[in-house]
């Protein structure tokens, strides 16, 4: 039978080749086969990053070359612990801790305050003014990580939520996924942006050309879907990712115009213009707010996802503006 | 538990959840597409009478 799935990315150190030799030499279709231990350690950030991406990739759509059974293959679990937690530290440490301000206004207030008072810089505004095509087309090709399954992590977290919270989530995911009409379905709208670009529309085509910083992002996302302890986080991540979308889809859809790239691709951002100024309400005001309601003990995690994704979002914005030579 | 259909978000849209046909200051009609829809408040939305997040980076004491 014909396998659907990406194809895997190229290894960058000892762990990733170790990683992929494992994945592509399990026989497909043999029950009782596990994969031999992997005691390699990461021979710099990108192999051990890119690694637990494509163990995370297990769990979303596999590879055409890859047994599927392999998403819980004992050993590779475990190795997807290591690099799961090694993530999580490295994230906790820069952690500065919940703004002052969530104990008076609560959350969605402190939230919004803590988004405006972001200084990170921004790649949405340096297209919109002034990056070349080539810019434009690279920064499309590191956010189809994502965008090809947006809303897709935070989707693992919905059967965790309380009561209200799962409600609202699923009523943003409905809008998310096309409100049942597939060609609305925001990643199938990135795919057909990248189709009129001529670009590859399958998931992790351009994972190879991923620096640490967006692998890191993706990581994060799915360390918090993933993991029903995290769940805080994941929603958390979504309010701040939704909160900082809305203005920098506008300025995305401006400077796409202004270099001539086709309306399929701009249709993407301005459908997210409208879309996220709903979504950040409802998941500030409808997801985060009775989480913590519910399950106060969390609400550290909430506010950890929220800082997380405006962190990596600015890791990523100086790693691609510095590389362009751009003063950030 | 009972979830109101309308939520006026502080400095910020009104949600409305299901569909409605919004007349805006001209008197066009537009009809809601999404499971929730936000309405302009602020009067500065470049797609109104959606809100698209513009609130946010008008003086505070302008913000509804």
């Amino acid at each position: 039978m014909p396998r659907t799935g990406a194809v895997l990315p190229k290894p960058r150190g000892p762990l990733s080749e170790a990683l992929v030799a494992a994945l592509v030499g399990t026989p497909a279709g043999s029950a009782d086969v596990e994969v031999a231990a992997i005691d390699v350690r990461p021979g710099n950030p990108e192999d051990g990053a890119l690694s637990l991406w494509m163990l995370y990739e297990l769990s979303y759509r596999g590879y055409a070359e890859v047994d599927d059974r392999l998403e819980f293959d004992p050993e590779l679990v475990r190795l997807r612990r290591r690099l799961e937690d090694d993530l999580e530290r490295q994230l906790r440490a820069r952690w500065p801790g919940r703004p002052a301000e969530a104990a008076e206004s609560g959350f969605a207030e402190a939230l919004f305050t803590m988004v405006e008072a972001d200084d990170g810089p921004s790649l949405a505004r340096f297209v919109q003014r002034e990056a070349t095509a080539d810019q434009a087309i690279e920064l499309l090709q590191c956010r189809s990580l994502y965008h090809l399954k947006e809303s897709d992590p935070v989707a693992l977290t919905l059967p965790r939520l309380p009561t209200a919270s799962r409600a609202a989530l699923a009523e943003l995911q409905y809008d998310e996924y096309g409100g049942g009409r597939p060609e609305h379905l925001h990643a199938h709208l990135f795919a057909e942006g990248l189709a009129t670009l001529g670009l590859e529309t399958t998931e992790g085509s351009y994972v190879d050309q991923a620096p640490l910083e967006v692998l890191e992002q993706n990581n994060a996302m799915s360390l918090f879907g993933l993991n029903r302890r995290l769940r805080g986080a994941s929603v958390g991540h979504l309010a701040a990712f939704e909160a900082t979308s809305s203005l920098p889809c506008r300025k995305m859809s401006q400077g796409l115009e202004r270099l001539g790239f086709p309306e399929a691709i701009r249709a993407y951002y301005d459908e997210h213009v409208e879309a996220d100024a709903v979504h950040e309400q409802i998941a500030a005001r409808m997801i985060c707010e009775p989480l913590i309601e519910a399950e106060p003990e969390i609400e550290d995690d909430v506010w950890f996802g929220a800082w997380a994704c405006l962190d990596l979002e600015s890791r990523v914005a100086r790693h691609l503006l510095e590389r362009w030579g751009v003063v950030a | 538990m009972s979830t109101p259909d309308v939520v006026i978000c502080p400095g910020g849209p009104l949600l409305l959840r299901g569909e409605h046909v919004i007349a805006d200051d001209d008197g066009t009609e537009h009809t809601t597409t999404r499971p929730v829809t936000a309405i302009c408040r602020c009067g500065k939305s470049a797609t109104k009478p959606w809100c698209d997040g513009t609130h946010k980076v008008i003086p505070e004491k302008n913000r509804p």
